[in-house]
C-alpha cells in the first residue's frame, strides 16, 4: 500500500569551492494524507534541501539530486524528481504547496496580498481578477484574518508576522493541495502566536485531507502536531518512527540527547542540563563511520570501534521503527535507564 | 536604597519619537513604560515576553546605551540615571552585555585576541598577570581552547562564537551580565551548553544576570525570578517556582499555555489557552490595560482602569483587577 | 497619497523659491560688476551709475529678485531710466543687454535643443542599459553576460568628450554617416523626425553611452539580488512560470531603485549636455550658459539658466519621490 509521498533515496548536493556539500544524503520518508510527518534537526541538518527538492525549487545548474519522490495521484504516480521541469511547474501551487519561515520575507512587497493570493488561484482556475480577489478575501477568511473582505487590498507591511503567515498559508492552500510542506513555519513567531498557527494548519489539514511536512527543530512543536517523525542529523535521517515512539522509546542516541538537553517549562528545579558536546558535523567531506560519534557517549559500547570505522546503517529495529545505529535496543534500553514501554 | 541589590529601576521609561509616513507628524513609540525591577547580587532574573514588548529596550536602557526617558536606574547603589558618557565608563566595566546574534556583534577583521583585550585597551586597565595569560585564562573558562586566540570569528561556530561574546564580557570582572538573548540563535543541542556555562559562571564568580528572553523553557530554568512583560509594562514578577507553578497575570497563564512541552502525552491532554490577535503598536497602546485587547478576562473596569503592580505576597507582584485563582498550575 | 503630493508640490515652491533667491545673493557676492563691463572706454562713474539702474542692479539684491519673481508671472518693463522701454511678456526672465532679447526668448531657442539631447540620451540609455542588464542578468555567465561586462567596463571608463571627439571622427567624419554640415542644425522631432534623428542620434548616444553602461551594471546585479530573494522563491512555489516570476515579480523590485537613480542622472545630465553640445556645436542651453559666464558675462542669462537648471532637479525630485511612492506601497502606506 503507497502513501500519497514516497521519498526514495533523494540525496541532494551542492558543487563548492570548498568541497562538495553533501546536503541531503540517501533520505526516504513517506507521508500520506491525513498525516503529519515532521522532519527535525538543527540548523543545517538538510531539513529544507530535500522537501526543497521535491517542490523543484532548486537551480537545476546547481543542485545535484538523485532518488525519487513519487505523487501517487489519482491519475497515476508521478516522480517529481525525474518528471520534466514543466511537468512539476504545474503541480506547484496545486497538488503541493510550500510556506517558508521568515513571513516576512516571503511575501513580495509590491503587491497586495490579495493580489498575490489572487495570482496563485488564477494560475489554475479560470475566472476574472474580480472573482480572483474574491476568492482570495474567501481565503483570508479561512486563515482566520479579521475583516478579510477590507484587508485583501492591503499590502504585506500592512501585517504583523503571525498575520503574513496566515497570509502565506492562505496562498498555499488556495488551490486546495493534497500536500503541504511547512518550512519551520513558526520559528520566526512568538510562542502565542505559534500555538495559533499551528492550530490552523492542524485544523485546514483535517478540513482538506491533506498531507503536511512540518520542518522544525523544536521538539516541543513536534510532539504537539505530529503523527512520525524524522530526525535528521548530518544529512542524513538517523531515526524514523511514530511519535510516540520517538519520544519514549527512541532508538538513536542523537534523539535521546535532544529530548534531555532541552528545558522544559513542565519541569521544575534547577537540576543541570545535560548538553551534547561538540557540535554538528560540517556537510563537505564528512569522515567515515556514524556522523555522530565524534558527540555520542556511547561510541565505547560498539565492539571494535565500528562506529568510527563503519557506517551504520537505518535499521528497523522494533515494528515501524527505524535507527541509524549499532546498538540493539535492549542496550539503548540499559545504556539510558528507559524504560522500553511507554510511560 | 538597600545595597543587596545590583540594580534597582524605579519607574524606567524609555520612549522613541519616530517620524509617521510620509513626515506625518511624529509619533511616541513608548517601548518602556514605566516599570520596577530589582536584581539582586547573585541574582539572575528572567524578563520574558512576546516580540517588541520591550525587552531588549529595557536591556539597552540598564546600559545607558539608551538615554532612559524617565525613572531611576541604580546600579550598585549609585544613581547612574543621568551620568554622562565619560562619567559611564567607570560603571560599564562593572556591567556588559551579551547579544543575541553571534555572528554580528564580533568584529570579523579581529582575532579572539584582539577582540577580549579591546575591553582592557577602552578602560585602561591591566589584569593581573598580564594580558595575554588573562585572555588565554578567559578562553578556557568559557570553554574554548587558548590556542585558538589567533583564529578570527568566522572560524568559530555559533555556539564558539557566543562563547567568545562571553568571554568578552567577563574580561573585565563585571558584576552584571545583561544577556539579550543569548542562546536564541543557538542550535537546540548547542543552547544547553551555554546555558550551563552561565550557570557555571554564576556560581564560580557571583555574577548577576539580567536574563532577556522569548524562551519561556530557557528563562525558567536559569532564572531565580522571572518578569512578565507586555507592551512595555510588567504584568507579573514571582520567583521561578511560584509563577510557572502558580501563574496569576491572564497573560502569563496564556504564555506558559502556548509554550509547547516536548512531550507527546502531555501536549494530547493539554487545554491550550490560545490568545486571539497580536500585540498591539506600542505607539498606540490600549487604553486602561495594555492587555484587555487580547485578555479573555477583561470587564469593563480594564478598559477604564489600568491595573497597579501590587505586591500579593513577599515573592509575587501583579498587576491585574481580576487575577486567576490562586493554587492552580 | 493626493495630499502627499500637493504637500510636496508646496514643498517644492517654496524650495524654488529659495533657491532663486539664493542665486540672486550669490552672484551679487561675486566680484565682477555688470554695471562696469558694459560700460564703454572713456567710463566715468555717473555712467557706470546710469547703467547700473538701466539693469536694475542699483536696488536691493531683495529688490531684485522680487521683480525677477513678479516678471515671471506679469512680464516687466526692462531698462529703466534708458532711452526706450523693453517689454518681455510673462514668462519673464529677464532681459539681456548683451543680446538685445528677452532671455526667455534665448531660451527658447536653446531649450528644445537641451531638451532633444537629454531626453534622446535618457530613453537610449534606459532602454538600452535596462535590456542589457536584463539580457546579462538570466545569461549569468555565458556569452552575452561577458559581452555586456565588457561593454560595462568600456562605457564606464570612457569619459563623454572621448567618446564624443570619437564619434565625430569615426562616424560623422570619416564614415559620413551624418553630413558635418547638418550637425547642430536644430530639427524638430515632430515635423522632421528623420531630420532630427540625424542631428541628434549621435549626441544622445554620445551623452547615453556612460549611463547605459551604469545601468547595465546596476540592473543586472539588482536583478540576480532580487532573484535570491525569498518571495522570488515564494513566486515559483505558486507554479508561475519563469517568464512571469521575472516579469511580475523580480523586475519590479529590481527596477524600483532604478527609477531614483534614473530621475537624478536625468537632473544630472545637463552638465553632459554641455560637454555635448560644444563637441556637435549644438547651440543648446549648456552652451549658452558657458558662452554667458566666459565671454558676455550676461548676467541675465546666467541667472535664468542657473534656475533652469536647478529648478530641473528640484522637479525630478518631486517626480521621483511620487514615482517611488506609487511603485512602493510600503512609502505610500506605512
Ligand atoms: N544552495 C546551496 N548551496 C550550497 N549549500 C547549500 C545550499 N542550500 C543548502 N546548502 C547547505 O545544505 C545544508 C542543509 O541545508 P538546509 O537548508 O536543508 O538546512 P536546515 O536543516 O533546514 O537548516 P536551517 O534550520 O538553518 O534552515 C547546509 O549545510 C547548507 O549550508
Ligand atoms: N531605536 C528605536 N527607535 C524606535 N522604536 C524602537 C527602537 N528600538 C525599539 N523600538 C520599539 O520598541 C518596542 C520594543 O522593542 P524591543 O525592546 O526591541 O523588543 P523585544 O522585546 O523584541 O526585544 C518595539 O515596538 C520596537 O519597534
Ligand atoms: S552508531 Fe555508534 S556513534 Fe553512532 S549513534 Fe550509534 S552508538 Fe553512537
Ligand atoms: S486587568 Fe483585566 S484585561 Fe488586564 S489582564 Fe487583568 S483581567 Fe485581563
Ligand atoms: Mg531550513
Ligand atoms: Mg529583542
Amino acid at each position: 500500500m503507497s502513501k500519497f509521498l514516497e521519498v526514495k533515496n533523494l540525496s541532494v548536493s551542492f558543487p563548492t569551492e570548498d568541497g562538495l556539500v553533501k546536503a541531503s544524503n540517501d533520505v526516504s520518508y513517506s507521508v500520506d494524507r491525513g498525516e503529519t510527518l515532521a522532519i527535525v534537526g538543527e540548523s543545517g541538518s538538510g531539513k529544507s534541501v530535500s522537501n526543497l527538492a521535491i517542490m523543484g525549487l532548486h537551480n537545476a545548474a546547481i543542485a545535484q539530486i538523485s532518488g525519487s519522490a513519487w505523487l501517487n495521484l489519482p491519475d497515476g504516480p508521478v516522480d517529481v524528481i525525474s518528471a520534466p521541469a514543466e511537468q512539476v511547474r504545474r503541480l506547484r501551487g496545486k497538488v503541493m504547496s510550500m510556506i517558508f519561515q521568515d513571513p516576512m520575507s516571503s511575501l513580495h512587497p509590491y503587491y497586495s496580498v490579495g493580489n498575490q493570493i489572487a495570482e496563485a488561484w488564477s494560475l489554475y482556475n479560470d475566472g476574472s481578477k474580480r472573482d480572483g480577489m474574491a476568492r482570495a478575501a474567501e481565503m483570508l477568511d479561512l486563515v482566520g484574518i479579521p475583516s478579510a473582505k477590507d484587508r485583501v487590498k492591503d499590502f504585506p507591511h500592512q501585517f504583523s508576522g503571525g498575520m503574513r503567515q496566515r497570509v502565506m498559508i492562505a496562498m498555499a492552500l488556495v488551490n486546495n493541495p493534497s500536500l503541504l510542506i511547512a518550512d519551520e513555519p513558526t520559528t520566526a513567531l512568538d510562542v502565542t502566536v505559534q500555538s495559533q498557527i499551528l492550530k490552523l494548519i492542524q485544523e485546514i489539514q483535517k478540513e482538506f485531507n491533506m498531507a503536511v511536512i512540518l520542518i522544525t527543530h523544536d521538539l516541543g512543536v513536534v510532539a504537539e502536531v505530529a503523527d512520525r517523525v524524522c530526525v535528521m542529523y548530518g544529512g542524513k535521517i538517523v531515526e524514523n518512527a511514530g511519535i510516540d515512539e520517538i519520544f519514549y522509546k527512541s532508538q538513536h542516541p542523537y534523539t535521546i540527547g535532544l529530548l534531555d538537553s532541552i528545558p522544559r517549562v513542565d519541569k521544575l528545579g534547577s537540576h543541570r542540563l545535560k548538553a551534547i558536546p561538540g557540535q554538528p558535523p560540517s556537510l563537505i567531506g564528512l569522515p567515515t563511520g556514524c556522523a555522530f560519534a565524534p558527540r555520542c557517549e556511547f561510541v565505547s559500547e560498539v565492539a571494535g570501534s565500528q562506529c568510527t570505522t563503519q557506517d551504520p546503517e537505518l535499521a528497523e529495529k522494533t515494528s515501524d521503527h527505524f535507527a541509524r545505529c549499532f546498538l540493539q535496543p535492549e542496550q539503548i534500553s540499559t545504556l539510558t535507564g528507559r524504560k522500553a514501554s511507554a510511560k | 536604597m538597600s545595597s543587596d541589590n545590583i540594580l534597582e529601576l524605579h519607574g524606567l521609561k524609555k520612549h522613541f519619537k519616530v517620524n509617521g509616513a510620509f513626515g506625518r507628524g511624529k509619533t511616541v513609540v513608548k517601548a518602556v513604560d514605566g516599570i520596577d525591577l530589582v536584581v539582586g547580587r547573585g541574582e539572575t532574573v528572567g524578563l520574558v515576553g512576546e516580540s517588541g514588548c520591550g525587552k531588549t529596550t529595557v536591556g539597552r536602557t540598564v546600559m545607558k546605551i539608551y538615554e532612559p526617558t524617565e525613572g531611576k536606574i541604580i546600579f550598585d547603589g549609585v544613581d547612574i540615571t543621568d551620568l554622562k558618557r565619560r562619567d559611564m565608563k567607570a560603571y560599564r566595566s562593572k556591567m556588559q552585555m551579551i547579544f543575541q546574534d553571534p555572528f554580528s556583534s564580533l568584529n570579523p577583521r579581529h582575532t579572539v585576541g584582539t577582540i577580549i583585550e579591546a575591553a582592557y585597551i577602552i578602560h585602561k586597565t591591566e589584569p593581573v598577570g598580564g594580558r595575554s595569560k588573562a585572555i588565554q585564562e578567559l578562553l578556557e573558562r568559557v570553554g574554548l581552547n587558548p590556542e585558538h586566540v589567533n583564529r578570527f570569528p568566522h572560524e568559530f561556530s555559533g555556539g564558539q562564537r557566543q562563547r567568545i561574546g562571553i568571554a568578552r564580557a567577563l574580561a573585565l570582572t563585571p558584576k552584571l551580565i545583561v544577556a539579550d538573548e543569548p542562546v536564541s540563535a543557538l542550535d537546540v543541542s548547542i543552547q544547553a551548553q551555554v546555558v550551563n556555562l552561565l550557570d557555571d559562571l554564576q556560581k564560580e564568580l557571583g555574577l548577576s544576570y539580567l536574563f532577556v528572553a522569548h524562551d519561556l523553557s530557557v528563562v525558567q530554568h536559569i532564572s531565580d525570578r522571572v518578569v512578565v512583560m507586555y507592551l512595555g509594562k510588567i504584568m507579573e514578577i514571582a520567583t521561578t517556582t511560584e509563577l510557572f507553578a502558580n501563574p496569576r497575570h491572564p497573560y502569563t497563564k496564556a504564555l506558559l499555555s502556548a509554550v509547547p512541552i516536548p512531550d507527546p502525552i502531555i501536549e494530547r491532554q493539554r487545554e491550550r489557552i490560545i490568545l486571539t490577535g497580536d500585540l498591539p503598536s506600542p505607539a498606540n497602546p490600549p487604553a486602561g490595560c495594555v492587555f484587555s485587547t487580547r485578555c479573555w478576562k477583561v470587564q469593563d473596569r480594564c478598559v477604564s482602569e489600568a491595573p497597579i503592580p501590587v505586591q500579593i505576597s513577599p515573592n509575587h507582584t501583579l498587576a491585574c483587577h481580576f487575577p486567576e485563582p490562586a493554587g492552580q498550575a | 497619497m493626493l495630499k502627499y503630493i500637493s504637500r510636496r508640490l508646496l514643498y517644492t515652491v517654496i524650495l524654488l523659491l529659495l533657491v532663486s533667491l539664493s542665486i540672486f545673493y550669490i552672484f551679487d557676492l561675486i566680484p565682477v560688476d555688470p554695471a562696469r563691463l558694459i560700460c564703454s572706454k572713456q567710463c566715468t562713474t555717473a555712467l557706470v551709475e546710469a547703467n547700473r539702474h538701466r539693469l536694475g542692479l542699483d536696488v536691493s539684491v531683495f529688490e531684485q529678485w522680487w521683480r525677477f519673481i513678479q516678471g515671471l508671472f506679469h512680464g516687466r518693463n526692462y531698462g529703466e531710466g534708458g532711452i526706450k522701454d523693453i517689454y518681455c511678456g510673462a514668462p519673464s526672465f529677464g532681459y539681456s543687454f548683451n543680446r538685445h532679447a528677452c532671455v526667455s526668448t534665448v531660451m527658447a531657442a536653446a531649450f528644445p535643443i537641451t531638451l532633444s539631447l537629454t531626453i534622446g540620451a535618457f530613453v537610449l540609455w534606459l532602454s538600452v542599459g535596462i535590456s542589457l542588464g536584463i539580457l546579462a542578468a538570466r545569461k549569468k555567465g555565458k556569452f552575452a553576460d561577458r559581452a555586456s561586462t565588457a561593454f560595462v567596463l568600456i562605457g564606464t571608463s570612457l569619459p563623454t568628450f572621448i567618446t564624443g571627439i570619437m564619434v565625430v571622427l569615426f562616424i560623422v567624419l570619416k564614415f559620413h554617416l551624418v553630413n558635418p554640415l547638418e550637425l547642430g542644425n536644430w530639427q524638430n522631432p515632430f515635423t522632421n523626425p528623420l531630420g532630427w534623428l540625424r542631428t541628434f542620434f549621435f549626441p544622445c548616444a554620445t551623452l547615453a553611452i556612460a549611463y547605459a553602461a551604469t545601468y547595465t551594471r546596476f540592473t543586472r546585479s539588482n536583478i540576480l539580488e532580487i532573484s535570491s530573494e525569498d518571495y522570488i522563491r515564494t513566486a515559483r512555489a505558486k507554479g508561475l512560470s519563469e517568464k512571469v516570476i521575472l516579469r511580475k515579480h523580480t523586475l519590479r523590485a529590481a527596477l524600483a531603485p532604478i527609477v531614483t537613480i534614473a530621475g537624478l542622472d536625468f537632473a544630472g545630465l545637463l552638465g553632459g549636455a554641455i560637454i555635448t553640445e560644444g563637441i556637435f556645436s549644438l547651440s543648446g542651453l549648456g552652451r549658452l550658459s558657458i558662452k554667458a559666464v566666459t565671454q558676455t558675462y550676461d548676467l541675465p542669462i546666467i541667472v535664468a539658466t542657473t534656475l533652469v537648471g536647478s529648478t530641473f532637479v528640484v522637479v525630478m525630485n518631486l517626480i521621483v519621490d511620487v514615482a517611488y511612492a506609487y511603485i512602493d506601497p510600503r512609502v505610500r502606506t506605512a
